[in-house]
């Protein structure tokens, strides 16, 4: 299925991504950010679905959308907001922090618009739409036994999982 | 005006970079170690929009350059990156928490215990 409207869809979803990104490091209550973080989130999904990857998409919103956000909710909701409000909220540091994120930001400014013997070195060809058999073949990079390529990958994850609950758990205990 | 029309893999990447940047400065000038936390989170969805962008690009290579429609690297190393965030936020989160019940405050100027 051909999308309709491509450049329409990824000029609302990038705004509604970059505002909310704008609006989770400006707020000043923590909650209205987590709330912006999702709303960038979830239009980030749709670009997703934008580049034909359900699945990716579908784990954004499911992975993140509900299980870190609630969890940021949760951790705002234990600690005391209401002092950390009435604080400044930018650190010394912001002229210096806007300075390296403005040479950050021509250095990526140069990098896209090089070009190499007449050439732009980031590919500008216009996307052509397969057919999606996505989740399936992510399946097979990810656990099949000919074209796996990522499964000893796949177990060190889950692994890393392992150890970030019972980092988790440990660091949250009180009395260790 | 032609070629804000085509939507490319530049395009992708452009937003990426934007959305990274905005990361970055949340990191380096919030002093809410919440928020500071977020913006990692917005860094590694845009590394992560790069991926997928790029995966779809390669699925439009042709195939004996090592492209076709199966070239999902993209977006397995896409899915790699969310554990990756998930695991960081579980951490991060925990020892905000341990943090907060020690000092009573969530201001990362005042994480100066190893400081000396």
């Amino acid at each position: 299925m051909t999308p309709v409207a491509t450049p329409f869809f990824f000029y609302l979803l990038a705004a509604t991504m970059l505002v909310g990104g704008v609006m989770v490091i400006t707020r000043k209550n923590a909650v209205h950010s987590a709330l912006a973080l999702i709303t960038a989130l979830l239009a980030q999904a749709g670009l997703y679905l934008m580049l034909y990857a359900p699945f990716v998409a579908g784990v954004q919103i499911i992975l993140y959308a509900g299980g870190i956000m609630v969890l940021f909710l949760f951790v705002i909701m234990l600690i005391s907001i209401e002092r950390t409000m009435k604080e400044r909220q930018f650190n010394k540091q912001w002229l210096i922090g806007m300075v390296a994120a403005a040479a950050l930001g021509g250095l990526f400014i140069a990098v896209y618009t090089t070009t190499t013997k007449g050439a732009a070195l980031f590919p500008e060809g216009r996307l052509t739409y397969g057919e999606s058999t996505n989740t399936q073949d992510i399946a097979s990079l990810l656990f099949d036994r000919s074209t796996g390529m990522y499964m000893f990958s796949f177990e060190i994850a889950s692994l890393l999982l392992l150890v970030a609950i019972i980092g988790a758990v440990v660091m949250s205990k009180k009395r260790i | 005006m032609e070629s804000m029309l085509h939507i490319t893999t530049l395009h992708y990447l452009v937003l990426g970079a934007a959305l990274f940047l905005l990361g970055v400065i949340g990191v380096l000038t919030r002093r809410n170690v919440v928020i500071v936390l977020m913006s990692i989170e917005l860094i590694l969805n845009a590394v992560n929009l790069n991926l997928v962008a790029f995966s779809r690009y390669w699925q439009s290579r042709p195939v004996n350059m090592g492209g076709g429609p199966s070239a999902l690297h993209g977006q397995a190393f896409a899915i790699f990156v969310i554990t990756d965030a998930a695991a960081e936020a579980a951490v991060g989160l925990g020892i905000l928490i341990a943090f907060f019940r020690n000092k009573e405050t969530v201001n990362v100027d005042e994480v100066n215990l190893l400081k000396w």
